[in-house]
């Protein structure tokens, strides 16, 4: 169960409208479902009333959308952000991307975000309801056998298994409580795939990223890409592919896709929770993530507004590119 | 119709092996099903859908036309299409079986597709009927029957057995094959599982979904509609609905350069791409609402216009439980449809 | 089939200022080095995107060698410093997708070293041929 209540959001959300604060509410909105929400803007309290929603499947980042939102919007918009919003809506300040003084950036606790195909590993397909019962989910199904109860924690998605932080970073009101920067795991799986083999892990990767159909919704979702036109859309760049064609094109979209977000990537997994066919994208990231602070010192993308990302900054005594090694093969 | 213990189901497997190769869905390593190359020890999958639908098999994602080579001033001009070998995909659903229709009409009408043409004469399709239909299906709301699925053959699994009904003639002649492990068993056998499937499809939340309000002809009805901004508002332009889609069948050619030569190829494109339909003078549709809009006019109004009133689309669910921003053809639909009441 | 014959491709990126003119004291100084190092000279060493090196491999390749100014000596004072983030990182990555480490390297070569340069090319054309051809990152529709 998440600390906040939908009422008291929708609240928030109609008193700001009431006292013209905002002049527009970016929300989650219910679907046909429990757990199919889709991105919203809402205008009216009648509007929030009817169809704004909170609960643990609100996992879509909403910074993204603050790039496209705010621009020829009159007023400011307000935005509920998680924690782990929080550090792309100040990656995108520290990037340019939108206007800061557009938008009224409200807090809200998360308590980590279901996974809806863990779920549906458990009971099955035919999901008609989904009830939250504080730390349990009961989902009953189609098939008219007993609501199955499921313990939250058993669900969850993998990036809030590995949350790196309940600290929001950026807001001009926070609702509920702000927690701390946690210290996760999330580096495990990574460490995992470094102390195989290089034959097992081209296996590993070359399984993963041959199921790639590029319909690029990792990039597409990614707070990170937020480029006009990009380098895989643009038939002048020589670059352009509409299709995996070879398993090179494969591995070229995602290591370049992975490098140029490298140092600006926050961790907050959208590209993974997206994948239609559940890629682990996040491993990719989070490789580029873990060396950076392995190679030049601890850097969190998104802490702070300003901060200078570690690939457009250097130190004279780096580490040179053929010592890479060198340190992990005397560690291991 | 004929059966086969569920214990055995591997013999059926081989046999069908032995003439052609086989695809069926199997759990992969992220626990989703994938239609795979059957080898031996494979077990078949559970899952109602598979991730990518099997339009792949006869309409794949990539494929090669023609290789241009240069040498000095000759350019070499070389035909890339071989002899199709027989193939039987195993396990297909209701609404993916009824897809294929939908492809041949895009593909085996003027200009006829010679590449897609001779997969489909090649391929043989054994569907299998939903036992559980998942609640993201809405294949009834397109006239079709999970307990009833096409395809040359017909399967329908209960808990100890696998009963096969050939539908036409190249199905016939599989079933002939299968023979020696399979037995014959009345046609009524597999009666109380489409009753029970039956009630089950009645049950669907997406089941009772109208497509009165949609059909050629409505193109001036719904382009302008004010609803479009409101739907497509969310839309991140990626290609999830479509690729995932078993009825979206537009492509693009492009040329590769190889270095020493040209592979012209065609691959799947999305409506919901910057460059689709790109022409000389630019894009047609500038803005994600038109990108939107088109695919779900294309699927409802252009294609059953075209094509004596048939919707192009199926109610598999896919790009119901895949959008990352839930966005889909029901929603569209749910409101769009009471427009017009 | 005939491994001992086989020569590979080495596509090495020098910096105009350094290094592309250390391979020019190393040819004016009759210093040998493999034919099949192929260099494409770039400004600065920096710009060489990891697109350029990916390419390469795709394109038939079996190592890439970035060469540019020595730390501190960069003609336009700190190309290289982010030459050698980057190519850590991205030599990094590819060693993490299963991809030989040995087929990539960055060395500084300065214009005063035409013996540093030869001796490079040779070590490296030496080690990469020991790995034979680039398997994991070919693309085979650029195969002749």
């Amino acid at each position: 169960m998440q600390a906040l209540t939908r009422k008291q959001l929708i609240d928030k959300a109609v008193s700001l409208l009431d006292s013209n604060t905002v002049s527009a509410v970016l929300g989650w909105k219910r679907g046909e479902f429990d757990y199919d929400i889709t991105p919203a803007v809402f205008t009216s309290a009648d509007e929030l009333n009817r169809e704004f929603i909170w609960n643990d499947f609100c996992g879509a980042n909403f910074s993204k959308y603050l790039v496209s939102k705010t621009d020829r919007l009159e007023g400011k918009l307000l935005v509920f952000l998680k924690p782990c919003d929080t550090y792309s809506f100040n990656q995108l300040l520290t990037e340019h991307r939108f206007d800061r003084e557009k938008v009224y950036a409200v807090g809200i606790p998360c308590n980590g975000m279901a996974d809806i195909d863990k779920i549906k590993k458990i009971t099955g397909d035919g999901i008609s309801k989904i009830t939250d019962n504080g730390d349990n989910l009961i989902v009953e199904t189609l098939y008219g056998d007993a609501p199955v109860e499921i313990d939250k924690a058993d669900v969850l998605a993998e990036r809030c298994i590995n949350c790196k932080s309940k600290k929001h970073v950026a807001y001009d009101e926070l609702l509920g409580e702000d927690g701390e920067v946690i210290s996760s795991n999330r580096f495990d799986e990574v460490e995992k795939l470094e102390k195989m083999t290089p034959d097992e892990r081209y296996a590993f990767w070359q399984n993963e990223l041959s199921r790639c159909i590029r319909c690029n919704a990792c990039r597409d979702v990614c707070p990170a890409c937020t480029c006009e036109k990009c380098v895989f859309n643009n038939p002048a760049s020589g670059a352009e592919s509409k299709a995996p064609s070879s398993s090179f094109e494969e591995k070229m979209f995602h290591i370049i896709r992975a490098f140029h977000v490298a140092g600006r990537c926050t961790d907050c997994g959208e590209c993974s929770r997206v994948c239609p066919q559940n890629i682990p994208l996040h491993l990719l990231n989070r490789k580029f993530i873990k060396d950076i602070n392995c190679f030049y010192g601890e850097y969190q993308a998104g802490a702070e507004v300003g901060s200078r990302a570690p690939l457009v900054d250097y130190t004279t005594d780096d580490i040179e590119p053929c010592d890479v090694f060198n340190g992990r093969d005397t560690d291991a | 119709m004929r059966k086969c213990a569920l214990e055995k189901i591997n013999s059926v497997f081989e046999e069908i092996a032995k003439s052609m190769t086989l695809y069926l869905p199997v759990d992969g390593s992220d626990g989703k099903a994938a239609f795979t190359k059957w080898e031996n020890g494979m077990e078949w999958s559970d899952a109602l859908n598979t991730t990518k639908s099997p339009k792949d098999f006869f309409f794949p994602q990539s494929e090669d036309l023609m290789k241009f080579k240069t040498e000095g001033k000759n350019i070499e001009i070389i035909d890339t299409r071989d002899e199709k070998e027989d193939f039987a995909v195993f396990g297909v659903r209701a609404c993916d079986a009824r897809s294929f229709d939908i492809l041949d009409r895009v593909f085996l009408t003027e200009p006829y597709d010679s590449f897609y043409a001779s997969r489909r004469e090649h391929g043989i399709i054994i569907s299998v009927a939903c036992n559980k239909p998942s609640e993201t299906c809405f294949c009834t709301a397109f006239g079709i029957l999970p307990a009833e699925p096409g395809g040359d053959i017909t399967a329908w699994k209960d808990k100890e057995n696998l009963y096969l009904c050939a539908n036409t003639e190249k199905g016939e002649a599989l079933l002939e094959k299968l023979e020696a492990v399979t037995e014959e068993c009345t046609d009524d056998s597999a009666d109380t599982i489409k009753e029970s499937i039956k009630k089950i499809a009645e049950k669907l939340p997406l089941g009772s979904l109208s497509t009165d309000s949609f059909g050629g002809g409505k193109t001036d009805e719904f382009f302008n509609a004010p609803e479009w901004s409101e739907l497509s508002e969310a839309c991140l332009g990626c290609g999830t609905c479509t690729f995932v889609c078993p009825t979206c069948q537009c492509y693009d050619i492009k040329d590769f350069k190889t270095g020493n030569g040209v592979i012209r190829y065609r691959c799947w494109d999305s409506c919901m791409y910057s460059e689709f339909t790109k022409m000389a003078h630019g894009n047609n549709r500038l803005s994600q609402k038109e990108r939107f809009r088109q695919r779900f006019m294309h699927k409802l109004v252009y294609f059953p216009e075209n094509n004596d009133g048939i919707f192009g689309c199926v109610g598999c669910g896919r790009c119901v439980s895949r959008c990352p921003i839930s966005m889909n053809i029901v929603k569209v639909m749910k409101k769009l449809g009471g427009k017009s009441e | 089939m005939q491994m001992n014959n086989y020569k590979p491709l080495i596509v090495a990126f020098c910096c105009n200022w350094c290094s592309y003119a250390g391979a020019d004291l190393a040819g004016n100084n009759r210093l040998s080095y493999p034919a099949d190092v192929k260099i494409i000279r770039v400004p600065c060493s920096c710009r060489v995107n990891p697109m350029f090196v990916l390419r390469a491999f795709q394109r038939g390749a079996d190592g890439v060698i970035i060469c540019g100014c020595h730390p501190g000596d960069c003609h336009y004072t700190s190309g290289n410093y982010y030459t050698r983030r980057r190519m850590a990182l991205l030599f990094s990555m590819l060693d993490y997708l299963g991809i030989e480490k040995e087929r990539t390297r960055v060395e500084w070569v300065s214009a005063a070293e035409g013996a540093k340069f030869a001796a490079t090319m040779n070590d490296f054309a030496e080690t990469v041929a020991k790995l034979g051809e680039n398997k994991r990152l070919e693309d085979l529709r650029c195969k002749r």
